[in-house]
């Protein structure tokens, strides 16, 4: 790792060989990082490239597995911990708000900093609080005093950046922002851009996740590029053009080549969703017969809802953009909070979408509930030794599995697909995939929205989303990393 | 921002116009009650009117109290009757003759609830049957110690109940003073807002390296403090003991933080509110009386003013959803 | 990331200890047969048989109970001792002692129960008040709707009803034996029809059900529904059980109702129910009171072990 260029004095944090592991996955494999003081540095990836976890371990909420965590030479490792960092002058805002919502800015404010004790407590800390929003942000008029729940999503984000960069007992050594700037507005976030200097006199260096490249290209010193828990690049931002980044990303891996042509694609239109797009993206979201579409961009961009939206229609919510045509099922990837049923069997897991369908008079038979299940976990090659199996028994991808197999065993003609693979292993993927092209050859029309690139070929065609509007709509023929990696970013061709 | 219905969205309850309105809003309707006893029986506005009027407020303003140190962590509390009632019996059976076993026991007992805290915390065991099955627990020791109500208060604790305080009667005073130091404690204070804000967001607390089982006991703590003080006010009051005496507790106690402005939910309460939620259901009877109406109806009067209430709440709240 | 383990395969005693209504049961086996050693054998049916009566009420309750639990955190009804007295007294006064005015009696009871549940659920879904307020006040509004009733009204059950309420079939308590039947329903219900399925799903994860096209509502409707109907039938029966309602012939209710749930297994978040661990818990509880009579042991130390005994097993089955 090479020290930091411009400054010549040692770097505020160093990490060495991080590795941080979830169960059997690999979510940092042996990271190296030094961080000058007094300098911003963009952290840029893809999804699940391991920027937030990280920033976590940055923040202490992790501990690593393995590597050192150097501050003035001293490993602080073995005993890394949230007070621990505190004390190191690290400071984190999260993207998920850790704010209290029955608690105004102020209150807020002494959750973090326990230094903030004593008579007039509060009338202190307000001033101080609203002279550092007033460094950040200018003028900004926030209310204090209100519970910050009832606050504006960006009025909250501006309070978690202050209370970070708040002087207490002494400017902080390290501020982590996560996507700062995309839910505060173009103004503040433009106003929180140039501060970054003025911070930087104080002694503070900022770590800087964005998927706004013009941003990270004017704002940043130095740039960091990951991608499967690894640091790919590191550059000067200097030296960069905004397909540089691009790069610094992606690797130059070409995208698998599309398998067999499917079979003749039909006419009929099942899904139609208006929605905002960006100049030159495409302005509504359509899907036809014997179709999978994708739904691409990074996560937490629209997607999700889009497919929420279209469920909740379905379901008979009035939804004036939304037109459906034949019966909908849902398949989340969030197994344990949206899919599975944790106290019930493999059996009852898998029939429990299709029971209004199959009731006499409000009873469901025994017999016929076993020959469905029995009848799809055949055909999905679930792995599990009996349908009376509990579901907790199964491995990830054959909970995958059966909660794929419920969604199909109810014959729906549209199958929405909410990020169906995560933490599926390779096989069981390209398996799920082959059932999938399978159904969709058969009529069904399948909306995936994925996190995972190379899931995308399997798509007749892709959208991309950025900030909840559709940037650009890429046919299968015409599918790349790059072509997607830039209308991910809002970086038009 | 993405407007992605995925991310934790804010809960309504949040969104409520001030909640800093509620115990006004509370303290108006408490006002009204009175306006309305004292136009039917202008006596009940002297001295030894409010004091009659009042004299049973004492134990349900310190039961109030114990029901809001736990629903500030979005807990509940099963069993603060009973341990109420465990507080009066050792209290009636002791405190005059024995004094220090009488302590000891209520030391024991105050430790219990801190420790009871602790399990819930340290388990994440669902307060409700932890309170519950502790609440058969609380019971049966009443009534091992006195199988029949019986016992008599020590002179002391009677005759401190019956002071005679300036200008207005005790349970005002109290009320006062219970109000100002729940205000402090809960909302003002420094470490208030830790305790706050573990009802709020835990997760985000103990991010920044806080403990949930040093909160849990000490509220907990805190609620089986107020029990065996709303315990030692029942033996003062009644002069006698009795396992059953404080059942009723239980759950009027909950209903007095609620019509004070609490939630269930996201560590909202206000002291000052609890106070006055305490007050409201105890005078909801003697509104009745002096209105001529069988106090056979307090409870619905109660009940009604519950629901209210909180409907109350849910049209603003909807209101406010449409406003937003 | 979700918790996934490999389960080993168990040896069957290992299984049985596993299932939630085990300590239950057994505890109830044990402690029947300390009774009938304690009485050096005599009396053992007789025992059981006014175990099975009182436990009845438990378990009727119970059932009510155990179906809004298992509707999801949060979900409780505390209406249940006050809709039994409500049912009871009213039911009683109706019906004035006379043979021929049964049905209506039973009738309004009926009625009541599901007016009282309706209640509930109008508070809870209209309001958006959480269901433990809105029972509670519910169920205060019905107590003293009792207390004003029960002024100068006469609570004693008809002759035939008293009758009916003390019937023995064999051993067995007539109304052991409906309370047996209605369980059956109940057990089939929750494990083979469209509503116990959704209810169970609902319990377990309500967003997985919402996704999966479940209708959640009617069935969270129906949990309401049934506690209120269960809760004035047990009352009817009970007041005329005991000879006649009484306005405290419920205040056990409150608390034994959620016991007797948690106790027999159901999960008390939700998702999970076991009738058979009901009338295991029922009976437990009621045997204990019986066992410590024998022994000539004061309340005092039944509510004592009572309590210990939820809590063990509320350790012991790692319920969270």
């Amino acid at each position: 790792m090479t020290g930091d260029p411009g400054g010549g004095s040692a770097p505020f944090i160093r990490l060495e060989g991080i590795v941080k592991r979830f169960g059997a996955i690999e979510a940092l494999r042996g990271v190296s990082l030094a961080i000058p003081p007094a300098t911003t540095l963009a952290l840029l990836g893809h999804n699940g490239a391991g920027k937030s976890t990280l920033m976590n371990i940055l923040a202490g909420t992790l501990r690593p597995d393995r590597g050192a965590i150097l501050i003035a030479g001293e490993d602080h490792a073995a005993h890394w911990q949230a007070r621990r960092a505190y004390g190191l002058g690290i400071r984190c805002v999260f993207q998920e708000l850790s704010l209290c919502p029955n608690l105004d800015a102020v209150e807020n404010t002494r959750i973090l900093h326990r230094e903030i004790s004593g008579r007039g407590w509060r009338r202190r800390t307000e001033a101080l609080l609203e002279e550092t929003l007033g460094r950040i942000f200018g003028g900004a008029k926030l209310d204090l005093r209100h519970p910050v729940g009832g606050l504006s999503l960006a009025a909250r984000q501006m309070i978690e950046i202050a209370r970070a960069f708040l002087p207490i007992p002494a400017p902080p050594r390290l501020v982590i922002l996560d996507e700062p700037t995309s839910s505060l507005g173009a103004q503040a976030a433009e106003a929180l851009l140039r501060f970054l200097p003025e911070a930087h006199r104080d002694g503070t260096a900022v770590i800087f996740i964005s998927h706004r490249l013009r941003e990270v290209l004017t704002h940043c010193r130095r740039v960091v590029g990951m991608r499967d828990g690894e640091i790919t690049a590191e550059r000067d931002a200097a030296e960069l053009t905004p397909e540089g980044l691009v790069e610094l990303m992606g690797s130059a891996r070409a995208a698998a080549t599309s398998d067999e042509a499917r079979a003749k694609e039909r006419d009929r239109v099942r899904v139609s969703l208006r929605l905002p797009s960006l100049p030159g993206g495409p302005s509504a979201l359509i899907a036809r017969e014997a179709e999978i579409v994708g739904l691409a961009g990074l996560d937490g961009h629209g997607q999700r809802a889009s497919l929420l939206r279209l469920f909740a229609a379905a379901q008979g919510a009035r939804m004036p953009d939304v037109r459906l045509d034949g019966r909908v099922a849902y398949v989340s990837g969030d197994r344990p909070r949206e899919g599975v049923f944790p106290l019930w069997t493999v059996g009852h897991n898998l029939t429990v979408g299709l029971i209004r369908r199959i009731q006499r008079w409000g009873w469901l038979s025994a017999a016929q509930e076993r020959e469905i299940a029995e009848d799809w976990r055949g055909r999905l090659q679930v792995r599990a030794p009996s349908i009376a199996t509990p579901i907790l028994a199964l491995s990830g991808g054959n909970q995958q599995k059966v909660l794929i197999a419920r969604a199909l065993a109810a014959e729906p003609d549209i199958l929405l697909l909410d990020d169906p693979m995560r933490g599926v292993d390779i096989g069981t993927k390209r398996e799920l995939f082959a059932v999938l092209r399978d159904e969709a050859a058969r009529g069904r029309t399948i909306l995936l929205y994925t996190t995972e690139t190379e899931e995308l070929v399997h798509c007749d065609r892709t959208y991309v989303f950025f900030e909840g509007r559709l940037a650009d709509e890429i046919p299968r023929a015409a599918f790349n990393e790059e072509r997607l990696l830039r209308a991910s970013f809002a970086h038009a061709a | 921002m993405p407007p992605d219905a995925s991310r934790p969205r804010l809960s309504a309850p949040f969104r409520l116009s001030p909640l800093a309105a509620r115990p006004l809003l509370a303290a108006l309707a408490l006002l009204l009650m009175f306006a309305v006893i004292v136009w039917r029986e202008p006596r009940a506005a002297s001295y030894l009117g409010l004091r009659l009027l009042l004299n049973f407020s004492i134990p349900l303003m310190f039961a109030a109290f114990a029901a809001m140190a736990v629903i500030v962590l979005g807990d509940i509390d099963l069993g603060l009757g009973p341990f109420i009632g465990l507080a009066n019996v050792i209290s009636a059976r002791w405190l005059a003759g024995n004094p220090s076993l009488a302590a000891l026991l209520l030391v024991l007992s105050l430790l219990a609830y801190a420790a009871m805290g602790a399990l819930i915390a340290a388990r994440r065991l669902p307060s409700i049957v932890i309170t519950l099955g502790a609440s058969f627990i609380w019971l049966g020791a009443g009534l091992l110690i006195l199988p029949t109500p019986g016992g008599a208060a020590p002179d002391w604790l009677a005759a401190l109940l019956r002071l005679h305080t300036p200008f207005v009667p005790l349970p005002l005073w109290l009320a006062v003073a219970l109000a100002l130091a729940g205000q402090i404690l809960f909302i003002t204070s420094p470490a208030g807002v830790v305790l706050r804000g573990f009802g709020g967001a835990p997760e985000a607390l103990i991010r920044a390296g806080w403990s949930l089982i040093a909160a849990k006991s000490f509220l907990y703590g805190l609620a089986g403090a107020f029990g065996i003080l709303a315990g030692l006010a029942l033996t003062g009051i009644n002069t006698t003991g009795d396992a059953n005496f404080g059942t009723p507790y239980t759950l009027l106690a909950i209903a007095a933080v609620i019509v004070g402005g609490g939630e269930f939910a996201g560590g909202i309460v206000s002291p000052p509110g609890t106070v006055i939620g305490a007050l409201i259901l105890l005078l909801s009877g003697a509104l009745l009386s002096f209105l001529d109406v069988s106090t056979d109806w307090q409870l619905s009067v109660q009940g009604g003013i519950l629901i209210l209430v909180l409907a109350l709440r849910a049209l603003l709240r909807k209101r406010d959803a449409h406003a937003a | 990331m979700p918790p996934e383990r490999a389960e080993a395969p168990h040896a069957p005693l290992i299984r049985l200890a596993r299932r939630p209504w085990f300590y239950a049961a057994t505890g109830a086996v044990l402690v029947w047969l300390l009774v009938v050693a304690s009485a050096e054998g005599r009396g053992a049916w007789a025992t059981l048989g006014t175990a099975l009566g009182f436990g009845t009420f438990y378990v009727i309750t119970g059932l009510g109970q155990m179906l809004v639990i298992a509707a999801g955190p949060g979900n409780i009804d505390l209406s249940i001792p006050s809709m039994m007295t409500l049912a009871g007294y009213l039911g009683m006064g109706l019906m004035g002692g006379e043979n021929g005015r049964l049905a209506l009696g039973f009738l309004l009871a009926f009625g009541l129960g599901l007016a009282g549940g309706a209640a509930n659920l109008l508070l809870i879904r209209l309001f958006a008040i959480p269901p433990m307020i809105a029972t509670l006040a519910a169920g205060l509004v019905m107590q003293s709707v009792t207390i004003a009733y029960s002024r100068g009204s006469t609570a004693k059950p008809p002759p035939l009803l008293l009758d009916a309420a003390l019937a023995h079939l064999g051993p067995l308590p007539l109304i052991a034996l409906g309370a047996l039947l209605l369980s059956a329903v109940m057990a089939l219900l929750m494990s083979r029809s469209v509503f116990g399925r959704t209810l169970l799903a609902l319990g377990q994860n309500a967003r997985a059900a919402y996704l999966a096209g479940l209708r959640t509502g009617p069935a969270h409707a129906a949990a309401y529904l049934l506690s209120g109907v269960f809760a004035a039938l047990a009352g009817f029966w009970l007041a005329a059980y005991s000879g006649g309602a009484s306005l405290n012939m419920a205040e056990d209710f409150l608390l034994m109702s959620i016991a007797v749930v948690v106790l027999g297994g159901s999960r008390v978040s939700g998702g999970a129910v076991s009738v058979g661990g009901l009338w295991g818990a029922s009976l437990l509880l009621y045997l204990i009171v019986t066992l410590l009579n024998v022994w000539t042991v004061s309340a005092g130390l039944r509510y004592v072990l009572t309590g210990l005994i939820i809590l063990l097993v509320l350790g012991l089955s790692g319920e969270r």
